[in-house]
């Protein structure tokens, strides 16, 4: 806090002469007015990391807080030598990949829906929020239920009347299209307001041009659409990377289908391991900068934010 | 012609039946088992053949539900209008004014919205113990409104940005502050705005699952997500199906009346911010 009032101080004084009073006092009112959003978020989540980090360079077991001591990188060696670990980010991995390339395309056909339908325009759209409203854990139960054995209906449908939870490829899946459900709602939506930017001129200037419909869609639409679509992809992305709430709900991360953010819960809340856990933390953390990164780096100037600036 | 017309008709009708379908069909499944009597809850029938609201009545029979309900509602609320007013600030302050600093607000809020939360649960559960609010309202309140802050302020900031400024100007000419000028003019103008941004961030408090069953011990501050991944059957003989059923159907009432009084103002606030943001 204290930092962030020398700063623009010092800039206020050389600024003082350029700038007319009004300007001035915009400036403290900008100021003024952020002010309370970033300390919340500055005290909430930048200091926590940094704890956290501090909390993994430590052997710290809330069951023998006693014991205590500072032990450097040696719990980042242990994670990054477990197969726990590797197997949780892999699974971790390919639900994102897969779940987030099938909801693109889904989302796309979603969006184009809705964005060309001629009647039940309020219905489609008022039935497409419910997925993404609904609780995660309620959907989530109620897929469970729906797969358990005896229960459930889909189970019902399956040949043998085996427990697809039970097992780690079946479960996974069961997970993605769990995941597919609640977030390809959300992809649409955004997918339609990038639709809604397309002119339809454009779109009929292409048409007199002899474009078929598919040729429309990808010579014209898409590029067009490039900053939504990336928007969506970045994230729906981060978002799945995170993905906790579906498999603690499915499968509590049982016959190897925990994702990172359950490895890392369960080392926290199970093995009562804060050290451990902090590195998993951490790591987490690191692997989320590297996927945002990656999108920024790759896609520029169509990131959300740096459009912002401009403003 | 007329028969071209009424097979486009039909076409547009089956797409929107099956998107209708689609999305309704795991609620309609949850809400056939919550109706369900026990005898028959294990019969993996897709409509209850005995329709009963036990399952209703037992949940609402135990304060581990209604104090979990309370909680929620209590918590989401509180949050959702800290994390408003916050917001409201920030973003007219984005949208409007010129200040030093706004592409780091900006790049803060967008690091935050992509934050994996399971990182922040050690070393908020170690920092809330320590500081005596873990398993509390407030030790929910504040990271829900952290995590929130960032959609607050895109969505108000794609509103704000569609405002007509003109009259914040002439309120200017006729002698305002800028600071009168947000309070009397603009803030009346921005109400729909935020509205809209507060049934956003509620349906993100709501939804909570990972610092809920964290940061809580006991019914005393745990909401109904992680409430209900810890209810136990009413006899150790009886699985908690029936119960689970009914108190997911009870948290998702809200967001059917959400959706269907304000469908419109939710697409619009969930693209505006997306893409103009």
């Amino acid at each position: 806090m204290s930092s962030r009032n020398t700063v623009p101080a010092e800039q206020d004084k050389d600024a003082t002469t350029a700038l007319s009073e009004g300007a001035r006092q915009e400036r403290r009112l900008g100021w003024l007015l952020c002010a309370p959003a970033v300390v919340v978020m500055v005290a909430v989540t930048a200091y926590p990391i940094g704890y956290a980090i501090y909390l993994s360079l430590q052997r710290y077991d809330l069951r023998f807080p006693n014991q205590a001591k500072w032990v450097g990188l040696s719990n980042y060696g242990a994670v990054l030598s477990s197969p726990f670990w590797w197997n949780a980010f892999w699974v971790t991995l390919f639900i994102t990949a897969v779940s987030v390339a099938i909801e693109l395309v889904l989302g796309f056909a979603l969006a184009l829906v809705m964005h060309r339908t001629i009647f039940g325009r309020g219905p489609v759209r008022t039935a497409i929020l419910i997925p993404y409203g609904i609780v995660t854990v309620v959907a989530a139960f109620s897929w469970q239920y729906a797969w358990t054995p005896g229960t459930g209906y889909l189970a019902a449908l399956l040949p043998s009347g085996d427990a697809p939870l039970t097992e780690q490829w079946p479960a996974i899946w069961l997970i993605i299209l769990a995941e597919i459900w609640k977030a390809t709602p959300f992809m649409a939506l955004l997918l339609l307001a990038g639709l809604a930017l397309v002119p339809e001129e454009t779109l009929r200037a292409a048409m007199v041009d002899g474009a078929s419909s598919w040729q429309r869609f990808a010579f014209v639409m898409v590029p067009l659409m490039k900053p939504a679509i990336l928007v969506a992809l970045l994230f729906r992305t981060l978002d799945a990377f995170r993905i906790f709430d579906n498999i603690y709900v499915l499968t509590s991360g049982a016959h190897n289908t925990g994702s990172v953010s359950i490895l890392g819960y369960d080392n926290l809340f199970t093995s009562l391991n804060l050290g451990i856990g902090s590195a998993i933390s951490v790591l987490i953390f690191i692997c989320v900068g590297l996927i945002a990164f990656a999108f920024i780096k790759l896609f520029g100037t169509a990131a959300p934010g740096s459009q912002e600036g401009e403003r | 012609m007329a028969s071209a017309g009424a097979k486009h008709v039909t076409g547009w009708l089956t797409i929107n039946i099956v998107v209708v379908a689609y999305a309704l069909f795991p609620v309609w499944w949850i809400v056939a088992l919550s109706f369900k009597d026990p005898s028959t809850l294990t019969d993996g029938n897709f409509y209850p053949t005995k329709w009963t609201w036990q399952n209703y009545r037992g949940i609402f029979d135990t304060s581990e539900f209604t104090r979990a309900l309370i909680n929620s509602i209590g918590i989401a609320l509180i949050a959702t209008a800290v994390a408003v007013v916050l917001g409201t600030m920030a973003a007219y302050a984005v949208a409007r004014l010129r200040f030093p600093g706004k592409r780091l607000l900006i790049g803060m809020s967008l690091l935050i919205a992509m934050f994996p939360p399971i990182s922040l649960v050690s070393p908020l559960f170690n920092i809330e113990r320590f500081l005596g609010i873990f398993d509390t309202w407030p030790g929910l309140i504040i990271p829900y409104m952290t995590f929130s802050l960032p959609l607050a302020i895109y969505t108000l900031s794609a509103f704000f940005r569609e405002i007509p400024w003109d009259l914040e100007k002439a309120a200017k000419v006729d002698g305002a502050t800028p600071a009168q000028a947000f309070r009397l003019v603009i803030a009346p103008l921005a109400a729909p705005g935020v509205f809209t941004t507060a049934i956003l961030v509620f349906i993100f408090c709501w939804n909570d699952f990972l610092f809920a069953i964290s940061l809580t011990s006991t019914t005393r501050a745990r909401t109904v997500p992680a409430a209900i991944a810890f209810f136990t059957g009413s006899s150790q003989f009886q699985q908690p199906t029936g119960s689970i059923a009914a108190a997911a159907v009870v948290i998702t009432i809200p967001i059917i009346v959400f959706v269907l009084l304000f469908q419109r103002r939710i697409v619009a606030g969930l693209t505006s911010g997306a893409v103009k943001g």
